[in-house]
């Protein structure tokens, strides 16, 4: 019986193998960050210090497409082994409906380094360590089924199981803890999947988008198990959804964009339960010009409003830090080519209106040949010890990138 | 004595020709360069080489197609396959007469489609020699074309047309165009900066048929103040290929039929 079927997928599989294309790619990396204030909590001096191999197979035939990314990866401040499947998908393309199962890294929204309906898995962590911009991004592990009759664009995303968004390592960086002394700690992770729809057309010249999310907060919450005298912290994934949408379109000499959410707070409607974070509004606007050849500048204002406020505070211990009830934040970003596009200046800032915090990331990268490049850069970090660019303000920290891709 | 009139209409001829104007004969040009076909496909092949002689390749699948007379609007479709570190990305252009394009593109490493500003069409193209406008064209209403002579170059006759901008904005003084007499293809383009001085030259290299259509297959474009130099030889080329209109969607653009971009 065994034999039959593995003759049939043999005669099955062997036309698509004779007219599949592959092609093999990758890179070799070393990525360096140290510390430019003062060493981690764990007493290392750097960051990040990994070289790291890709191995990219690419296989495609008419209608199917199998793409695996994996990285081999040696991490020097005690992780060791850091090896990964970073995406690993089958595609299948039909007229108006496709179909990719696997590993995939899925971004939704307009935002630069501010997500409003992106909702899928980042690793914070990689962005504060000075690692390439891909890794910002986590992929997940789900179905995507893609739609496109004549009126509109669907994008309906399936996945099993939850993965989270990587926060900074608690050795590496310095994180606010309101109860640093309770060592007994636990991880609960929820034990289902969730389900993503976008929704995407042009509506007279602007690019259109409704976005649908039912799953779970990808940052963690904490809850002690008492507030007089703590013995052990739990940290879950509470309970979310959210409604969201945005618009982009060409506006005056630039590209403006729209973009706007409303974050549901399943697991505390009422607002009542200071663990869980409240549900809230998010609003982007955002505005990219290119003024002159090869130089490019973007803005960015987010606002953050909190709904059920009062709950809020009468539900907030005392001695935690008191958030406002609105958040504005500006972000701006400047992108300049030289030499051939072959060196490119980027400088990135955040700030805070209401409290302070900002975050500043220059970076200079040039392509030694078209195989390999580097990158210089730096991640500045400021605010409120409890806020989040703000408790990392002695976490400052320089990094170096090489690649040599083939 | 009878047919005096015939060898006087005969010496009037070339003096007819000569009255085509100026904008007749670049609208006949850009018809030619950048409109044949209602569709059209190559694998370019672009070298930037820099004065002392070092090489960087950038190579892409150009898709074009046409939604009606030339001159009208146009789509464009691009696939990147070197260097290295943009493999998989891709590029769209709406372009629209007299109006600032539509442009996007789709950063694989992230996986994100970004709408980009496009205001600048002066701007390098991947950082070669050529602008997109370069590549795609330049709006003949941004000009006054004037019919300077005629003039032969590779044993070609052509038409020398003196293109200067309208506006006071532009970044250059004026360009002479030479455009073949047989096919209206532009053979050679002088670019000259608001000093009068030659900076920009660019050549046809080879002009081939392809079914039945003359296509400038290699061509360079030479900044002349710094030496660089960029030349670009299409591949794979092809006509009237049928390719669909729902090809410049974001959907394609994140997952490029591998049908198109071989």
């Amino acid at each position: 019986m065994s034999r039959f079927a593995a003759v049939c997928a043999a005669l099955l599989l062997a036309p698509l193998a004779a007219r599949a294309e592959v092609t093999l790619s990758g890179f070799l990396q070393q990525n360096t960050a140290f510390n430019t204030v003062e060493a981690n909590p764990d007493g290392r001096h750097y960051k990040w210090l990994e070289e790291r191999a890709r191995l990219q197979l690419d296989a495609s035939g008419s209608a199917w497409r199998l793409l695996a990314k994996g990285d081999l990866a040696y991490d020097h401040l005690g992780r060791q082994d850091q090896s990964e499947l970073r995406e690993g998908y089958v595609d299948y393309t039909a007229g108006n409906w496709d179909l990719r199962v696997g590993r995939q890294v899925i971004t939704w929204g307009l935002g630069d380094l501010v997500f409003v309906n992106d909702v899928f898995p980042k690793d914070h962590e990689a962005l504060f360590s000075g690692r390439p911009l891909e890794y910002l991004k986590r992929g997940v592990d789900a179905v995507k089924l893609g739609a496109y009759p004549e009126f509109a664009n669907f994008e309906l995303v399936l996945s099993q199981g939850f993965r989270e968004s990587r926060i900074p390592d608690a050795r590496r960086f310095r994180l606010y803890d309101p109860m640093p002394a309770v060592s007994n700690r636990e991880t609960i992770k929820p034990g289902q999947g969730d389900v993503g729809l976008r929704i995407y057309r042009d509506v007279a010249g602007y690019d259109a988008a409704l976005y649908l999310y039912r799953g779970f907060q990808r940052t963690p919450s904490m809850r002690p198990d008492s507030m007089t005298a703590p013995t052990k912290i739990s940290t879950f994934y509470p309970q979310l959804s959210v409604y969201g949408a945005s618009v982009s379109g060409r506006a005056g000499e630039g590209v403006l964009s729209l973009e706007a959410a409303y974050y549901d707070s399943r697991q505390d409607r009422s607002g009542n339960d200071f663990a869980v974070p409240n549900s809230h509004t998010r609003l982007l606007a955002g505005y990219q010009i290119q003024p002159a050849e090869d130089l490019s500048l973007g803005f960015q204002y987010y606002a953050e409003a909190m709904n059920d406020y009062g709950a809020y505070l009468a539900a907030l211990p005392a001695g935690f830090p008191v958030e406002k009830r609105w958040s504005h934040t500006v972000t701006a970003r400047l992108t300049q080519f030289f030499r051939h596009q072959t060196l490119r200046l980027s400088v990135y800032a955040s700030y805070n209106a209401g409290n302070g915090e900002h975050f500043v990331n220059p970076e200079l990268r040039y392509s030694f040949t078209d195989k390999i490049w580097g990158a210089v850069g730096a991640n500045f970090f400021g605010g409120k010890p409890w806020g989040q660019f703000g408790q990392l303000s002695r976490d400052d920290n320089v990094y170096l990138q090489v690649r040599y891709e083939f | 004595m009878k047919r005096w009139w015939i060898w006087m209409i005969a010496g009037l001829l070339p003096l007819q020709a000569l009255a085509l104007s100026g904008e007749e004969m670049m609208k006949k040009s850009q018809a030619a360069f950048l409109y044949p076909g209602k569709d059209f496909k190559a694998r370019v092949v672009m070298k930037l080489i820099n004065k002392d002689g070092q090489e960087r390749v950038r190579e892409l699948t150009m898709l074009r197609k046409n939604l009606g007379e030339p001159g009208g609007e146009q789509k464009y479709f691009m696939y990147f396959f070197q260097p290295a570190d943009v493999k998989d990305m891709t590029f769209m252009t709406y372009k629209y007469p007299a109006k600032d394009d539509d442009r996007w593109m789709f950063i694989p490493a992230i996986n994100m489609v970004k709408r980009i500003a496009a205001q600048d069409k002066r701007s390098s193209f991947v950082g070669s020699d050529f602008t997109y406008e370069d590549v795609s064209g330049r709006d003949l209403e941004d000009d006054n074309h004037v019919l300077e002579r005629e003039e032969k170059i590779g044993g070609r006759d052509c038409y020398l047309v003196k293109s200067t901008p309208k506006g006071t904005d532009a970044d250059f003084g004026y360009k002479l165009t030479w455009v073949d007499k047989a096919n209206f293809l532009p053979l050679k383009e002088e670019q000259y900066d608001k000093k009068g001085i030659r900076y920009k030259l660019f050549t046809a290299d080879e002009v081939t048929d392809i079914q039945g259509i003359p296509t400038v297959v290699k061509r360079t474009m030479k900044n002349l103040q710094s030496g660089h130099r960029t030349e670009v030889a299409y591949l794979k080329t092809g006509y009237n290929l049928g390719i669909e209109d729902s090809l410049f969607s974001e959907r394609f653009l994140r997952q490029p039929p591998r049908k198109w971009i071989d």
